[in-house]
């Protein structure tokens, strides 16, 4: 009779327990926004600023021979919503290390969820959190006369301003988690605005200098660039598409695999 | 020893202080040298085509061009890092010890200017050494390289002298902290990146008349063209306008915080 009635934690199935933890971590970084909503604002400004910046700059590059849109600030806005998305997912790692620093990690690493859902948790909340710099960057876009890229444009561009949070998280996380300082902080910044910027995101790879053209024909996050902005310089493509969707693939395998690598060398 | 000689020790004492500040601490140096760099290279890469379109001024590259534009990013993000720094200070009591100290106040700001101008020295090195390692050339020869140098140094005391009135205003790194992306804005509204004639409006008419675009334009001509007496004297009547500024600030936010506290 003793040995049927097992206590009910354990009956849970572990796939359960992982998603509520999860959860969790990614409703613990929901209400630190909503506690400190002015921790969101660097955030938002600087790829607003990046935007109307680069734009206002640069804006006369579209006169170029060889310069196929005939909109710069369409042309530019999907960069900038991925340079948000880098920047949101980088502060996720400073966070992680700021919570290392106060001793909030020892205690998630003590608990009996697995390592992965403990990444899992902070990097899906860098996604999620990646909707409003990408939002309020579009919104001002759009006022200033950004083209609408359809709705199968705008979900291709979401999809990839949430997959570069989710990369940047995983960075931010691996820098976080091996030096265990906020002061990685400006190479978890700098990493992911490389990453973003050493890409057509300018103008056209034909236009680029030859040694950035070299460096963008090789940077996987080319591939991220054109599949988020294809919808706003012209029609969205399976061909322009397919090719971004494998490159957040494999930069969220190699950069959560060696994130995942230091939360367990953390732990050891 | 002279009030003025003690005055002048002091200053070297906390400058260099300052300065090895800035060295020990990346989250300080990585905006003066990492960011700016960076971006120098995307730029330089990605915009360089620019130099193609009808009414740029001939240059031997986009990377001459752009020198100026990235000394003084780097030049004023030191002034932010210096504001930083000096608020740290404040939060920390290390300026309410220096307060009880029998040293001239003045001594106090004119330290933590003295590590600044440092800094924007060492900024406008750095980005001269970058453009001739990458075969920019100099057209000033040495004197425009120097004049180059000064004119940054110089901006650098101008703009460390408002982050210091802010940080002695509101003792808060934070709030100091909170003005790198104004940084930014002040940059891309201004002729740093870009020929001013080639902008888009609004910002190409906000850049004629922002006063760091003289600047630019003072530090950018001795490097693309040659030294020219209009574009040094517009850059150094900014600058001094700014450091009037910055001091002027600077004196009244001391006067505050030693009444209040």
């Amino acid at each position: 009779m003793e040995a049927t009635t097992a206590p009910k934690t354990l009956q849970t199935p572990a796939w359960r327990t992982n998603l509520a933890t999860i959860a969790a971590l990614v409703a613990r970084a929901k209400n630190e926004l909503l506690r400190v909503p002015g921790a969101a604002i660097p955030g938002v400004l600087a790829p607003t600023i990046f935007f109307l910046g680069l734009n206002g700059v640069f804006g006369s590059l579209i006169h170029l021979p060889g310069f196929d849109t005939g909109s710069y600030e369409s042309f530019i806005v999907p960069v900038s919503m991925l340079q948000g998305a880098g920047f949101t997912g980088a502060a996720a790692g400073v966070n992680l290390a700021r919570d290392y620093e106060q001793g909030w990690v020892d205690r998630l690493l003590v608990s009996p969820a697995p390592r992965w859902v403990l990444l899992g948790g902070n990097v899906l909340a860098a996604s999620a959190r990646a909707f409003i710099p990408a939002t309020f960057v579009l919104a001002i876009g759009f006022l200033i006369g950004v083209q609408w890229p359809g709705v199968d444009g705008l979900v291709v561009c979401y999809l990839m301003v949430a997959a570069m949070a989710a990369i940047a998280a995983c960075w931010g996380s691996m820098l976080a988690l091996h030096y265990k300082s906020q002061s990685a902080a400006p190479l978890m910044q700098a990493g992911m605005m490389g990453l973003v910027l050493l890409t057509p995101a300018y103008a056209p790879l034909e236009l680029l200098q030859p040694w950035l053209e070299k460096v963008a024909r090789v940077n996987p996050v080319t591939h991220v660039v054109e599949a988020a902005r294809q919808g706003f310089v012209g029609g969205v493509t399976w061909s322009d598409t397919w090719p971004g969707l494998l490159a957040v693939a494999g930069l969220l395998a190699v950069l959560g695999a060696l994130a995942l690598r230091e939360m367990r060398r953390t732990n050891a | 020893m002279s009030e003025l000689a003690t005055g002048a020790r002091v200053v070297g004492a906390l400058g260099a202080r300052s300065i090895r500040q800035t060295f020990r601490r990346p989250q300080l140096m990585a905006p003066i040298v990492v960011f700016p760099t960076l971006l120098l290279a995307i730029q330089t890469g990605g915009a360089g085509a620019g130099i193609e379109l009808p009414g740029f001024p001939p240059v031997q590259s986009f990377l001459q061009f752009m020198l100026a534009g990235s000394m003084m990013q780097s030049m004023m993000l030191a002034g932010n890092s210096g504001g930083i720094a000096f608020a740290v200070d404040i939060e920390m009591g290390f300026t309410d010890r220096l307060f009880a100290s029998p040293i001239p106040r003045f001594a106090i700001v004119l330290g933590r200017l003295a590590g600044t101008a440092a800094l924007g020295l060492f900024a406008s090195l750095w980005f001269l050494a970058i453009g001739l390692l990458f075969g920019a050339h100099i057209e000033g020869g040495v004197p425009g390289a120097l004049l180059a140098i000064a004119l940054i140094t110089a901006s650098a005391i101008a703009v460390g002298g408002i982050g210091a009135a802010i940080a002695l205003r509101t003792g808060s790194a934070s709030v100091v902290q909170g003005l790198f992306p104004l940084v930014l804005v002040v940059l891309f509204l201004s002729s740093a990146f870009f020929p001013q004639e080639l902008m888009v409006e609004p910002a190409k008419t906000i850049a004629e008349y922002n006063p760091f675009s003289f600047i630019v334009e003072g530090v950018r001509e001795p490097i693309i063209s040659g030294i020219e007496a209009k574009q040094t004297l517009e850059a150094i009547a900014a600058i001094a306008g700014i450091i009037l500024l910055g001091l002027g600030l600077s004196a009244r936010a001391l006067r505050h915080r030693l009444r209040t506290g």
